[in-house]
């Protein structure tokens, strides 16, 4: 059993292909400037068609996370870190907290995107705990 | 009375029949073999013939799938209904269904309504395609891939709950505390053994913060219930129960696009089904509280206004939903400690309501049960729909 993978779609393909490229991509209307995640067809708030693409930077927010001890299948080796993080332009988007202190991972915690190769055609974003910046 | 407010549904329908399959570990019958029992069980309770069925609504089955599963049980009964639908609100369809169905009577489009409902998530899945199926509620571009399971689903809401309002992992199991107590009083509740805070703390972690005995049971099951026009409630041989209040709320269909973690669209169903009923919290006289995972419960006394929002583990420390408590919740049992079938779970909710408002709950029942109120959820905290139950429409 193979993990779950995304499905691109024309709505989603640059979201995609960013991920491939290093890059987060996020839709914004170019009516009423709404950042919206996940891609739509039209802004979720306006309903203008005319969307364009901006690279969030990356940057985000633990809102809630759990450490999933029974995981879904054999795919999902146990425990990984499902994680809901605010980024810093404003959507929210559920990921992986990955790396050695994953597990220290709490709500508030600052977290950095970085990109996991699931298949030739596919990479994810998954997110990396960053030290706060106190200043 | 606005029409449009849909006040005219109040006390518009009575709950006529009410019946039960055996729940559990039931491997000798599929899900529309329960499915068909529970209907045939609920017509004997409210003492009619299938012919005198107009309107039939069923919630299709995980285990086993039917294009047209409403349909498929009208074949099989060889009922021929001019009102048939199969709903899917998830969790919250045992109660989004009441709503479709006071509207169909009050338009006159059917009188006299079977719901029945069944699913065998334990002995027709394995744990793994349970598993599965259930975890597809997640978006499957931005959630699936994540792998989240259902109690990861859940353990986010709960884990935002304790960051935000320093709710605990043993209030949290009051819960499953609460609901174990009840079935304990209930002999068909598949657990039965009483547990405590330290029973559920010492369960293992399945999704942090939520441990096993935080999570529902996996079970199969069907169930029923006849439900007509109030004014034809006098022509069946039970103590009708009416529907007063009746309301749904829907915020978000995925986890990760919910307007808030901590504070559910109970806010909104809550609000419009004691609107419609003229009722508040307090007048309650017991509740069943969706209760799939043990945060579910605490957050919905709060949003339906039994206690302050952020005060749910406090309440629920100070044993009000206890059996003799203030506002006991979950009777019978809940999804905790009496069964979960899967979708039809808040249907036993349902029955156990009818039951204790017929005062005929045996060594349950609720003294001086007279109003009563029901509330489920599907998805994820997604969509919800809360009930208001009483003997007497006044």
């Amino acid at each position: 059993m193979n993990r779950i993978l995304p499905r691109p779609t024309e709505a989603s393909a640059h979201y995609w292909q960013g991920c491939r490229a290093g890059e987060l991509r996020l839709q914004q209307c170019n009516d009423c400037q709404q950042i919206q995640f996940y891609p739509r067809i039209m802004c979720s708030q306006c309903q203008h068609r005319s969307l364009n693409w901006v690279v969030a930077s990356g940057r985000g927010e633990i809102a809630s996370f759990t450490v999933v001890r029974r995981g879904v299948s054999e795919a999902y080796p146990t425990p990984y870190i499902v994680a809901l993080i605010d980024l810093e332009e404003g959507p929210r988007m559920m990921s992986h907290v990955v790396g050695s202190d994953a597990e220290s991972v709490a709500v508030g915690d600052h977290v950095m995107v970085a990109f996991e190769d699931w298949s030739d055609e596919i990479a994810m974003p998954v997110f990396r705990l960053t030290p706060v910046d106190h200043n | 009375m606005n029409k449009f407010s849909g006040n005219n549904l109040r006390g518009s329908l009575a709950i006529v029949g009410a019946a039960d399959t055996e729940v559990g570990v039931i491997p000798g019958k599929s899900p529309t073999e329960l499915c068909v029992e529970a209907a045939l069980l609920a017509l004997k309770d409210a003492g009619i013939d299938k012919s005198s069925i107009d309107g039939l609504i069923t919630c299709n089955s995980f285990a086993e799938p039917i294009l047209y599963h409403a349909e498929a049980i009208a074949e099989y009964m060889q009922i021929f209904p001019s009102f048939c639908a199969t709903v899917n609100t998830g969790g919250g369809t045992t109660l989004t269904v009441l709503q479709q169905a006071a509207a169909a009577i009050q338009a006159g489009v059917a009188k006299t309504i079977l719901i029945s409902m069944a699913d065998s998530m334990r002995s027709y899945m394995t744990r793994e395609q349970a598993m599965l199926a259930q975890s597809s509620t997640g978006h499957p571009q931005f959630e699936q891939p994540f792998g989240p399971s259902v109690p990861a689903y859940y353990a986010l809401i709960g884990q935002a709950h304790m960051a935000e309002y320093g709710t605990t992992s043993a209030q949290y199991a009051e819960v499953a505390v609460s609901c174990r107590a009840h079935a304990a009083r209930n002999p068909t509740a598949q657990m039965r053994e009483t547990i405590t805070v330290d029973d559920v703390l010492a369960s293992r972690l399945i999704a942090d913060p939520l441990h096993l005995l935080d999570c529902s049971l996996v079970s199969d099951g069907g169930s029923a219930l006849i439900v007509t026009a109030a004014e034809r409630a006098s022509d069946f041989p039970h103590q009708p129960v009416f529907m007063l209040g009746i309301g749904e709320g829907h915020s978000h269909e995925h986890i990760s696009q919910a307007t808030s973690l901590t504070t559910s669209a109970a806010v909104e169903s809550g609000q419009r089904a004691f609107q419609m009923a003229g009722l508040k919290p307090a007048e309650m006289d017991f509740a069943q509280l969706y209760d799939c995972f043990t945060p579910t419960v605490l957050i919905e006394l709060e949003d339906l206004g039994f206690c302050e929002k952020g005060s749910g583990g406090a309440y629920l420390q100070s044993g009000a939903t206890l059996p003799d408590g203030a506002l006991p919740v979950n009777t019978h049992g809940g999804m905790l400690s009496h069964c979960h079938p899967g979708n039809p779970g808040a249907m036993y909710a349902l029955t156990e309501t009818v039951w204790q408002l017929r005062g005929t709950a045996g060594a349950r029942q609720v003294n001086h049960a007279e109003v009563a109120l029901v509330h489920a959820q599907g998805g994820i905290m997604s969509s919800h729909a809360t009930a208001i139950f009483a003997r007497e429409v006044n």
